[in-house]
């Protein structure tokens, strides 16, 4: 058994066969074989090895001609590798008896062989792993040639383990198979933590270099509550995760009776809780817990699942599937909130991404991408309560010309006899210190706010939430973060706008308290959180909240803070501390 | 009954017995028909798998036991512990 620590992105836990992505997405799989199967699979490793071994005899030859025998030497090393006789009785020995797929024994001894490399302690020794991970990808894509798997087109259920997974992949997962998934990189707060949390599958990442130590097929457990990928568990392990993952059932079914019920404090203060999402299908996801309305909906899959920038009839399909489900009750689109290096492969753009062009300010750069979008907002808010709200707004001029952009629009509509609201609400994300700080301007021009916490804190702390390095110093619960939250909530109260929370902040249970006791009365959360968000807001009283928040404003930093809210939960409700 | 013959050899290369060494072990060892097996401080694999040989961490001062069974054990022997005695052609006399 070995265990993994990396961090927890989104809940639940999940135990099933490992599916193995490598580093170019080629899928490891575990198949026995027939027994009458084994002569034909044999003979197909043969034809593997063959033709891998022409690959490398030409390599060689060519890094021959181009610089001499020392150079290419290292392939006369790949080429004994790969027959290697010791090796060769290995493999034939997994598929005689123990009835392994090719494939599956290729990769399990390789990986074994890289290793034992890895652990030597010369440095000119360990780099062999690497040799050896390159002859096993040779051989698997020889392997498997064009019977490789998708990812979209699964056939049983599987736990993803990658060393990175993109925002679209991970929107492309299959959810009625993939039951959770690891990657090697990544951080909270990345686009595909927020997807994953959308899907409602467990998930961890950052978790380290691991795939080595894993082959496809392995029983693996994904803790995506405490972080953890756990492989080859043993009994014990098992047991626990199968008596904990009944005690969660339990525990839904019990928070699942609070639907009908009122978000409303212990005093009768009204809580308005609200779903974040992502795809229109999750709309179901927030009726079914009883959520008021969508707080956040992030459109930005339109632009990463697709192949080609979407239309407006796109964009409005989706939004309208969302307005009917929906029946009138609030909707708030967020126009897109992408950095440039999403959607252009431009290096100038991606040398500093998160304070480069993205976000509002992408859109105010290409009119007529944002144009199309609003258009398509504007055409749906016919269709119940819709609201839009602009991201990352900085300064006061982009508010301004982002609303021009919308006034102009609905211009053209009016004249091509278009219907739309013409009242329609208009808020902004604060997202920025800048945004916080001038909050009171800002909220003259807008009719709601809505606080960013996860942008807000990688600004504040100019930390970036997915570099691994630096990710302990992003933390929503620091206190200068709760001060600029503390700011805008008294600056939207004392002008009577609107204001509530999105982000993962929102929806972590551990800062309930705190929020409500800083004065927010709105919070839009993953789905998944409504019930237990709830049920924290039905047993505290508003008085009660405001003293553990002042006492959380006196501490000096995020690691106090969280443990005192720690404490402060399990005073109340210690099953839900996280 | 199959002759065996054992001969201490010391790794004297400074990078070890690494890639391209053990190539040449290996392919050495390879032309003949005797059994080889490699010891370092009880550990034996098998003299003509690079993977195996690799395995053994092998740097610089270490000392290995070779062990080769079969009719033409001594030739092999003889050749494998040339390859060390010239240090795999690799502490700056490399070899044209």
């Amino acid at each position: 058994m070995q265990k993994l620590q990396g961090i927890a992105v989104s809940p639940g836990v999940a135990m099933g066969e490992a599916l193995v992505m490598d580093n170019e997405g080629f899928r490891i799989p575990r198949r026995f074989v027939a027994r009458d199967a084994v002569e034909h699979e044999l003979e197909r490793l043969d034809e593997a090895i063959h033709a891998a071994g022409a690959e490398i005899e030409r390599n060689r030859a060519a890094v021959f001609r181009e610089l001499g025998d020392q150079y290419a030497a290292v392939f006369s090393a790949h080429l004994q590798m790969l027959r290697d006789p010791a090796l060769r009785n290995e493999l034939d020995a997994m598929i005689r008896e123990r009835h392994y797929s090719p494939e599956y024994a290729v990769s399990r001894a390789l990986r074994r062989y890289a290793k034992v490399f890895q652990t030597i302690e010369s440095s000119y020794l360990a780099e062999r792993a690497n040799d050896v991970i390159d002859i096993e990808k040779r051989l698997l894509r020889n392997l498997l040639g064009r019977r490789r798997e998708e990812l979209a087109h699964l056939i049983s259920p599987v736990t993803v383990l990658a060393h990175n997974l993109t925002p679209s992949e991970t929107a492309n997962l299959d959810r009625e198979f993939v039951r959770g998934f690891a990657t090697e990189i990544g951080g909270p707060g990345s686009h595909t933590a927020l997807v994953a949390e959308g899907l409602e599958i467990p998930a961890v990442v950052g978790v380290g270099p691991f795939l080595t130590d894993v082959s496809g097929g392995d029983l693996v457990i994904i803790d995506g509550d405490h972080g953890l990928v756990i492989l080859q568990p043993d009994e014990e392990t098992i047991a626990h995760y199968r008596y904990e993952a009944e005690q969660h059932k339990n525990r839904a079914a019990q928070l699942a009776t609070l639907r009908e019920l009122p978000a409303e404090t212990a005093d009768k203060v009204h809580i308005e809780l609200l779903g974040n999402i992502e795809f229109p299908h999750e709309v179901e996801h927030c009726l079914e817990r009883g959520a008021e309305g969508i707080g956040l909906y992030r459109t930005e899959f339109l632009y990463l699942g697709a192949e080609a920038e979407p239309d407006e009839e796109v964009h409005y399909q989706a939004y309208a599937k969302v307005m009917e489900q929906m029946q009138g009750k609030p909707v708030v689109i967020r126009s897109c909130d992408l950095g440039a290096e999403k959607l252009t492969f431009d290096s100038e753009a991606a040398r500093n991404p998160t304070l480069g062009l993205r976000s509002i300010r992408l859109s105010l750069k290409n009119l007529p991408t944002f144009r199309t979008q609003l258009r398509a907002v504007l055409r749906a808010s016919v269709l119940g309560d819709l609201r839009l709200m602009f991201p990352l707004i900085t300064t006061q001029l982009e508010l301004r010309q982002a609303k021009m952009v919308l006034a102009d629009v609905m211009e053209d509509l009016d004249e091509a006899g278009v219907p739309f609201n013409d009242n329609l609400p208009v808020g902004m994300m604060a997202e920025t210190p800048a945004a916080v700080l001038l909050s009171d301007r800002f909220l003259e021009e807008v009719d709601f706010m809505s606080i960013g916490t996860n942008d807000l804190t990688q600004y504040t702390l100019a930390a970036d939430r997915s570099n691994k390095e630096v990710a302990g110093l992003y933390s929503s619960s620091d206190p200068a973060v709760l001060r600029l939250i503390r700011m805008a909530v008294e600056t939207a109260g004392r002008l009577g706008k609107p204001i509530n929370v999105c982000g993962q902040m929102s929806g972590n249970t551990l800062y309930t308290i705190l929020l409500l006791g800083l004065g927010l009365r709105r919070l839009s959360v993953t789905p998944g959180s409504i019930p237990e968000v709830k049920k924290i807001c039905r047993t505290v009283t508003i008085p009660q909240c405001e003293s553990v928040a002042e006492h959380v404003m006196s501490l000096e930093n995020s690691r106090d803070i969280k443990s005192y809210l720690r404490e402060e939960l399990k005073k109340i409700l210690p099953e839900l501390v996280p | 009954m199959a002759e065996t013959a054992t001969r201490t050899v010391t790794v004297n290369n400074p990078a070890g017995l690494h890639a391209r060494p053990a190539e040449l072990f290996v392919k050495t060892a390879g032309q003949f028909e005797a059994k080889i097996e490699v010891i370092k401080n009880g550990q034996r694999v098998d003299g003509k798998s690079i993977l195996n040989i690799l395995t053994l961490a092998a740097v610089q001062g270490t000392e290995l036991s070779l062990e080769a069974t079969g009719p033409d054990a001594h030739q092999a022997l003889d050749a494998l512990s040339e390859l060390f005695a010239r240090d795999f052609d690799e502490n700056g006399t490399v070899k044209s």
